[in-house]
Order: structure tokens, then sequence, then C-alpha cells
């Protein structure tokens, strides 16, 4: 492990920790675990937990329950219900096991904040953040979870109303817990990066913002999560995290700056860009012309972005943007692990009218979703319990190959009206 | 009776319009940037088709942030900056600038505060990770401090961008696995069914909803010393703990049982192949408080070798298609055991159904 360097200034830094300036009336407990993680170069939360503990008794508590599970390797929270006025979600609610041993942080509940989409703030707004919690609650927050929320880490069940009050005056709407539609993600996006296809905190927005009460009032099969890419590189991780995941893309050609592909293949050699750009296409619809520009099959491109972020001043996606939606991804609990599967292919967000049907097509699956789901069954387990094809019928949707990896591949199924169904494709595509 | 005190009722304002906290070149190019390059490692520099440009510094923190924290950042960002930041969603801090000349002295103040500067490109970047022991109710292990033991022995490599691509790394603290997938997974893995306080079950748990919960069908009602409870088929049980959330007497974490394990090659975006989950490589490794030595071990030599082995924009999982699963435990020196052959409903996909072998 590397050592730290001396600080320069000790008082502004993330190791200081003025143990002469101990306000909280409660001695500290031993915390020989502990104290090993204060040590080496990256930013310690037990340092941070320490300062904490400085200045407030629930934190001193805290810093023993934690080097309790240290030593004895186990956890001792316990959930319960607690909640704010009007709502029924949005607290994660904690009591200690060994509140004996821990008085003070024998209540220790954490409230999800909503951010704003995009994860934007201002030192302003942070300050804020920062005193409403440090009045009402230990002071320590996470910026974010693993859902996406603010976390506002420890408080007892009386002092949650009153942070919530305070925030909710000057903006800040709590979260999902429990089984109801959870605070959403969204990337940079188009604020700064050239690769978004897509006006991501619109989209966010525009799903999460219309569930509301869906999300303050839990009564969902389970969990409902939207997120949001602006771009198939998914920084969001939304095709294995997203109930319903919308990715932009486009779907005329790339666009190719070919001054700017020669410049490149000059600075960094005709081998470096075969190998590294036109041998990874996945789809070889990459090709080095002579001259050191470069062919683009826009037919066979599968918009996986690669080429686009090595050479990222020649190449950019094209004009005709809009996203591809996929719907059902999920962590292990309790079929596996699943990915989204590919329900729009290509969705024109432009106009009004365009939102309007992601709107609700939003609506359709998780009324759909609400009606079919059993109890504690994510929408990609419903899924793959009932078929792609009838959650297709259920929300109004018609099936089409780029849903799929390959077709059935068993001959084991029922075929008796092919007819009907080829007519229909024969008919949808004669509408174009 | 008293008259109840007047509550105020929430205002449903939802997600915040991320305008108002924007900086302004974001908002004045938005959807209109033209490129971008990485001067050095740590710093993002956006050009945007209006000529405007933006550089972002991105900074590692302990995820977890006091006021003191919060204000000595927020001071930095002030003075160093221009009063703008976000987070990425591996809890780095990117300070936005409008001009070439505040980058160093940025980086110089965040350095000198302990904050470090990278986790950007071909870099070890921040692990993200759950709330394990400080506040979860079913962790069997805590998150924050995997990292931190980790990161301090990453430290440097999340400086420098000098991996054949991006690693993310992800930790859980029980086998739900919310830290998601990643290129190096660092989760919880019991090895023993729950222990049951036949005592409570009957009070604290709904026992139908528990009996639906197990994904394996172990578990059945049962009258044992005269209550109502349930028991667990042993042979049957996986040991997933996915009973325990809802029937906290049915304990499924233990300070021996409950061990590590290590995936490796899971990849969210789609660039190259498509997304992929995460694979087995090691178990039973010990949850081994404060600093995981053990599972730090395993986390290295897996980077050691990708670092050397690897070509050029290959993530974990990309380089293990290319040379195959035996190099890899070849190359890594870590065990082949039954237990990396899935047997999972509907696996038998990933069992190799061809003559093509590697020699
Ligand atoms: S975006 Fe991906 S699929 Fe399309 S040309 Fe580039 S490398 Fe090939
Ligand atoms: S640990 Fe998992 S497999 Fe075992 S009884 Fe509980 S839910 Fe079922």
């Amino acid at each position: 492990m590397a050592e730290m360097k001396k600080p320069k200034n000790p008082e502004k830094h993330s190791t200081y920790l003025p143990l002469d300036q101990k306000k909280s009336s409660k001695p500290f407990h031993k915390t020989p675990l502990l104290d090993q993680l204060e040590s080496g170069p990256w930013p310690s939360f037990v340092t941070g937990l320490k300062r904490l503990a400085l200045n407030n008794d629930m934190m001193v508590d805290l810093l023993g329950q934690l080097e309790h599970s240290y030593k004895t390797r186990k956890g001792y929270w316990k959930g319960g219900t607690v909640s704010v006025f009007g709502y029924g979600g949005g607290i994660i609610p904690r009591f200690s096991e060994v509140a004996s041993m821990f008085p003070e942080s024998k209540e220790f509940h954490t409230l999800r904040v909503q951010p704003p989409a995009g994860n934007h703030y201002t030192t302003d707004m942070l300050r804020k953040l920062s005193d409403s919690w440090n009045k009402w609650g230990s002071g320590l927050i996470a910026f974010h979870g693993q859902t996406g929320n603010i976390m506002f880490i420890g408080t007892t069940s009386e002092k949650t109303q009153h942070f919530f009050d305070e925030i909710n005056e000057y903006g800040w709407d709590l979260g999902g817990a429990g089984p109801c539609v959870r605070t959403g993600m969204s990337c940079v996006g188009a604020a700064r990066c050239e690769q978004s296809c897509a006006n991501e905190p619109k989209i966010h927005r525009l799903l999460v913002n219309d569930f509301l009460d869906d999300m303050h009032r839990p009564a969902l099969p389970y969990k409902f999560k939207f997120k949001v890419s602006g771009c198939p590189n998914d920084c969001m991780n939304s095709i294995q995290r997203a109930d319903f995941s919308v990715i932009g893309t486009w779907r005329d050609d790339m666009k190719v700056d070919q001054k700017e592909v020669k410049a490149f293949v000059k600075s960094k050699s005709r081998k470096y860009v075969i190998d590294n750009v036109v041998a990874r296409c996945p789809t070889q619809a990459l090709s080095l012309n002579d001259d050191d520009t470069l062919a683009v099959d826009n037919r066979n491109c599968v918009r996986c972005m690669h080429c686009i972020n090595v050479m990222t001043k020649a190449l950019s996606p094209g004009d005709d943007k809009g996203v591809t939606i996929l719907v059902g991804g999920k962590r292990t609990l309790k079929i596996g692990d699943l990915f989204g599967t590919v329900i729009v292919p290509f969705m024109k967000l432009e106009t009004e009218e365009d939102y309007d049907k992601l709107r609700e097509l939003s609506h359709n699956i998780i009324d759909f979703w609400a009606e079919n789901g059993l109890e504690h069954e994510r929408c990609g387990e419903m899924i793959d319990r009932i078929g792609l094809s009838n959650f297709l019928e259920g929300i109004g949707l018609e099936v089409d190959p780029n849903m799929i990896t390959h077709p059935r591949t068993t001959s084991y199924f029922r075929s008796d009206d092919w007819d009907q169904e080829a007519a229909k494709w024969v008919q949808r595509k004669a509408a174009g | 009776m008293a008259e109840a005190p007047k509550m105020r009722p929430p205002i449903e304002s939802g997600c915040p319009d991320p305008f108002q906290y924007m900086h302004p070149l974001m908002i004045k190019n938005f959807g209109n940037w033209a490129y971008h390059d990485r001067p050095r490692p740590g710093v993002l520099h956006h050009v945007a088709k209006s000529g405007d440009e933006i550089w972002s510094i991105r900074c590692g923190t302990q995820r977890q942030l006091g006021p003191y924290e919060i204000n000595l950042l927020c001071d930095i960002i002030d003075k160093f900056g221009e009063g703008y930041v976000r987070f990425t969603i591996r809890s780095n801090m990117e300070i936005m600038v409008s001009k070439k000349e505040k980058v160093e002295p940025l980086i110089h103040a965040l350095e000198d505060a302990g904050y470090p500067v990278g986790g950007t490109g071909n870099s070890v970047t921040m692990i993200s990770h759950t709330q394990g022991w400080l506040h979860c109710d079913i962790p069997g292990t805590d998150a924050s401090g995997v990292v931190k033991a980790l990161m301090d022995d990453l430290h440097e490599e999340f400086k420098k961008e000098d991996m054949p691509n991006r690693v993310h790394i992800t930790t859980s603290c029980c086998q739900i696995n919310c830290g998601g997938q990643g290129d190096i997974a660092i989760n919880v893995q019991h090895t023993k069914p729950p222990k049951i306080n036949h005592d409570l079950v009957a009070n604290v748990c709904e026992r139908p909803s528990v009996v639906a919960r197990c994904p394996v069908a172990a578990i059945r009602p049962a009258i044992v010393n005269g209550k109502p409870s349930l028991e667990v088929d042993e042979k049957k049980c996986i040991c997933c703990g996915a009973c325990y959330p809802p029937c906290p007497p049915m304990q499924i974490n233990d300070p021996e049982h409950s061990k590590l394990a290590i995936w490796v090659g899971g990849k969210n975006s789609n660039a190259r192949s498509k997304p992929m989950f995460h694979k087995l490589v090691a178990a039973g490794v010990p949850n081994n408080p404060p600093r995981w030595p053990e599972a730090g071990d395993i986390v290295k030599n897996i980077l050691r070798v990708y670092k050397k082995d690897a070509k050029d924009w290959e993530r974990v999982g990309d380089w293990v298609e290319r040379i195959g699963w035996p190099r890899f435990f070849e190359l890594t020196g870590l065990p082949f055991t039954k237990f990396h052959v899935d047997n999972w409903r509907g696996s038998r996909y990933t069992l190799n159904a061809s003559a093509h072998i590697r020699f």
C-alpha cells in the first residue's frame, strides 16, 4: 500500500481530526479495527465518521456499533416502518439490535432523496443540503446510492419529518423504497457529451415524474426502475439495472470527418487503426481505404459506439436521432440476473407527441405488470414466466426481429394460426 | 382528546430540474458538443460546436460525506473552480471549469486536501459499492471497508490510465448483489443454510411469502416445538439468503461461513461485444475485516495479469473471450473447480458444445 504524503495544510485535509475539539458528551468507543482503515492514501470514511462523532453522540455510538460488526463479522440493523406525512415510502428505517450497548444510535434511518437528472449541483446547494442534514440528522450523506438516490444517513423517526419538511420546501422530494417506482438515473448526456443522442434529463423527468404517486405510495408487485443513457455506451448500466431502459441511438449514417480520420491515422499509425478500430468492429462494418480514409458500412453498423469512442474527433453519431427501449433488466433475486430485452428498436423523440408516445408506453407496461406480476416479481421475471409474445400483446406492441438474437431452435411449438400471423407482418410491411 | 398537530402536506415535485444547478456552458451548449479528449488522467476536455470549451476535473471521494468534507470540497470548488460540480455513477466528483489555466491549480488543491484526481479513461476507477454493516439490514460484510482497503492499494491505478481499457470494480454485501456487474466483482457468498430461530418465526414472518421467496423451493411450513415455523431442506438449499430479508429469524450471515466470491468479465457498455454478465472465478475467500487482504490479493493478481496480457481496448470480459477460460485460470493460477460449471436453469448453453479447444 502506498503511504500518504504529509499534508501541507493539515486543517484542510481529508485526514483532519481535531480530537482536542471534541464537543460530544459521550467518550469514543475503542475502535482498533476501524482505526486500521484510517491509514492509506484513499480518503477514509472512518476518519469522516469520527469527525462527525466529535460533535454528535449518535455518531459516537454508531462507530461503536460498526466496530462491533467488524469484530463479530455481523450486521445489527433491522427494518421497520417510518415514513413522512402523506407518503408511504422513501425512508429506509433502521433500528439497532444492539441498542443496549449503543443507545444513542438506536434509531438510524436513511432518507432517500431524488437528485437532479444528471447529478448536477452548485456548491451553494450542496452546502445548503449539508446544513439541513447537520441540523436534523447525523450529517452523513452518500452521493449516491446504487439506485441513484442521495442518501441522508442516520436520524431518528421524529426528525425525518422535520428534515423532509425543510428540504421539500426548497425543491427536493423523496425517492422510492419498497414495491414502487424507484428513483431514476440519467447520464450527463447532452449537457456535456458529444455522443449523446437524446435529451436525457427530459426523458428521465418525464418518465419518473409521471409516476410520483406510484413512487410515494408503494403498491406495485415489486420495484420498478427507469434509467436513461444518451448512447449505447450505456453509462447508466441501464440494460442490466433497469426495468425500463432508454438508450439514445441514431438510424441514419454516422458522421465521418475524413480529414480528421487521416490526421488520426497519421498520429497513431495504420497498424493501430486497423488493430484497434477496424478489427474491433463487431460486424466488420469498417474498412481503412488506401488513402487512409475510412469506409463505413452503415447498414451493418450496430451502433456499438466503439469506433466513435476511439476516434472522438473524426466519427460521431448521425443526425436522425432517437432511442432504443429495453425492458426487464435486474440483478440476481429471484430467478437470476437478467438483461433487458429490446421492445422498441427505434423511437423518434422530437415532438411533444413523440414524448407522449413514450409516456403512454411506460404506463401500458406498468399497468400490465401491476395487473399480471406476482408478488415480489420484477417485470423481467414476469416476461420470463409468460413469454415475450404475451407481454407484447398485453402492452399492444408487435413483434420485431430486432427483439431476438435468433429465432426459435426447437420444433415443439403450436403454429395453428401461422397464416394469420404471417399476414399481419405482410400488412405491417405494406403500411411501412 | 387533544387535537392532532397540523401536518404539512408534501410537495410532490419529483426529480428536480437539473438546469438550475448546471454549469452555464453546459446549458448554453446543451446537445451541441463536437468532441472531447483527455489532456491528462483525471481531466476531460469537451469542445462544443460553438467553439466553447469546458474542462471537467474528476476526483475520488469516500462517497459518504459529512459537513467537513462537503465544505472543504466546496471551498476548493469555489476558490479554484466555478461553483459547479456533478457526481458520476461511481461516486466520483466532476468539477467543471471554463478555462484551461484553472485546471492545474484545481488539481493541486484537491490533491493537497487528500482527494485523488483520476478515474478517467483506462484507469481503475472508484469501486461502486453498497451500504454494508454501516446501514443495511441484511449485509454479510462492509462495502465501505472493502472499498477503502482496495482503493488504498489501487490508488496509483486510479491516477493513471495504464490499463488496456477501463476497469469497473463492484462490491456487494449480500447475494442479491446490488453492486451490479463489474469487470471484477467482490460479492458475499454464503456457504451454510440459514439458522432458524423457531421461537420468532410465527411473530415476525409472513410464512407464505417466505416460502415463495426461495428460488429452489427448499422452504416449507412446519410446526416446531409446538409453534408454527418454517423448515429448510438443507440438501436443496443453495444458501442464497433470499429468505433472510422477509424473515430475519432465518439468519444467513455467519462470521465464519459467509465468504466472499470473486467474479470477472461483467460489462454494461455495448461497445464491441454486447453487455456481459460477470462470471465466477473464485469463492471461499475469507470475509476478513478490516482490510480483507485475501480478496485484495486475488483482485490485484487478476489486474496484474490483465494489464500484462490484454490488448488495447479489451475490457476484462473481452480479453477472457479472446484467450479462453483455460488460459485465464492458467495465467492467474486460480483453481478451477466443479463450482465454476453452471447448473442454474437454462445454463447448458454455457458449456462448450464444439471442438474449439486452445492448446
Ligand atoms: S459503431 Fe460499432 S458497429 Fe458501428 S461501425 Fe463503429 S465499431 Fe462498428
Ligand atoms: S437460503 Fe436461499 S435456498 Fe436456502 S432456504 Fe433460504 S431462500 Fe431457500
